[in-house]
């Protein structure tokens, strides 16, 4: 049950760079808006980060390339894109994410 | 921006204010999907070496799904709190962009009640309450605060429980739970892009940031590809569709 103290103060530390991002713009566009680059750049920051993790996942493996011949990785992300984009759930895009991987590591 | 401006600046017709009762109900169509994602959550926290106290403190002060996958795998790689708080922030800079669009939804309540709102803003409650604003013009404080805790709590119940059955499941790998993250930025990814409209230029970006943050990879850190890819292939967006 215990904190150790490196731990809280990455646990603090990242809830306070997670809280202003959140908060920030709901206080203060009410006053300033932000220029057209800005709103255009911010547009593209989720896409971004988000493809980024996806890519690091799929095509790195400790910052070598993965090999693309075993990378069962690569394998159960092609039925969980096409359940995402078919059924637009995220839950069901998990689950078939989760099974897959689970079956290629019995299987493979 | 500014459909969304106009739309708020016409004079309204008094409407109907949805309670806080309304806010908790209209939750529970995500509570499923975010529960099997805090349970591998807090497997995977465990598995990191955190224990139950900490799990509780990281799912209720951070609150962010892909930052806690995040910050128990640099544990596990021993990685400095410099670079796990700073990949945290890079990672969820993306709320500036869900918090300022749902900035005009909000312009009738004070900052502090605003800070309230976005205190507890996520992918999910954004999704939710950006598809009340398709009928509403305004979105009301209690229906938003019955959204945002409804998902607060659940997330802190699927984290422990996550946490309690780690115990057991010395090898989460095995049941695919280290895909979950994985899968649900896959998911987040494909929701996001078919909900706007400029798709064709969203998967150029996309690319982009999938070939850039590999090319980083074999040089720098795994968070300095992330952030500079994020960077790189944001302004390859911005550029783009400023251009044309």
């Amino acid at each position: 049950m215990e904190v150790r103290w490196d731990i809280l103060v990455i646990i603090i530390g990242a809830g306070i760079v997670t809280f202003i991002p959140r908060v920030l713009p709901l206080m203060a566009l009410s006053r300033i808006e932000l220029p057209d680059w800005g709103m255009r750049w911010l547009h593209y920051v989720p896409i971004s980060v988000m493809a980024a993790l996806v890519g690091q996942e799929l095509f790195t493996q400790d910052g070598e390339l993965s090999s693309l011949a075993d990378n069962i990785k690569l394998v159960a992300a092609l039925p969980t894109l096409v359940v995402a984009i078919k059924s637009r759930s995220l839950l069901m895009t998990v689950l078939t994410g989760m099974v897959s991987m689970m079956l290629l590591r019995l299987f493979f | 921006m500014n459909q969304q401006d106009v739309r708020i600046e016409r004079p309204t017709a008094p409407e109907v204010e949805e309670g806080f009762w309304q806010g908790v109900k209209d939750c529970i169509p995500t509570l499923l999907g975010y529960l099997s994602i805090g349970f591998a959550a807090g497997v995977v926290e465990k598995t990191a070496g955190l224990s139950m106290m900490e799990i509780a403190l990281i799912s209720l002060l951070l609150y962010a799904g892909s930052a806690q996958f995040i910050v128990s795998g640099m544990l596990a790689a021993s990685s400095s709190s410099l670079a796990i708080i700073t990949t945290v922030l890079f990672v969820n800079l993306r709320h500036l962009l869900l918090s300022a669009a749902l900035s005009p939804y909000f312009r009738h309540l004070s900052p502090l009640k605003n800070m309230l709102i976005g205190s507890l803003l996520t992918d999910e409650t954004f999704g939710v309450a950006i598809n009340e604003t398709v009928k509403k013009r305004r979105i009301s404080e209690k229906w938003m605060h019955g959204l945002n805790i409804t998902a607060y709590l659940n997330w802190f119940a699927a984290n422990m429980a996550g946490a309690f059955f780690g115990q057991w499941l010395t090898n989460p790998e095995r049941y695919g739970l280290d895909f979950a993250l994985p899968a649900m930025f896959i998911g987040l990814l494909a929701l996001a892009i078919a909900s706007r409209s400029n798709k064709l230029l969203d998967i150029i970006v996309a690319a982009a940031a999938v070939a850039i943050v590999v090319g980083v990879s074999m040089l720098a850190s795994g968070s300095t590809a992330v952030i500079t890819a994020t960077v790189i292939a944001a302004t390859i967006g911005m550029v783009i569709d400023k251009w044309k």
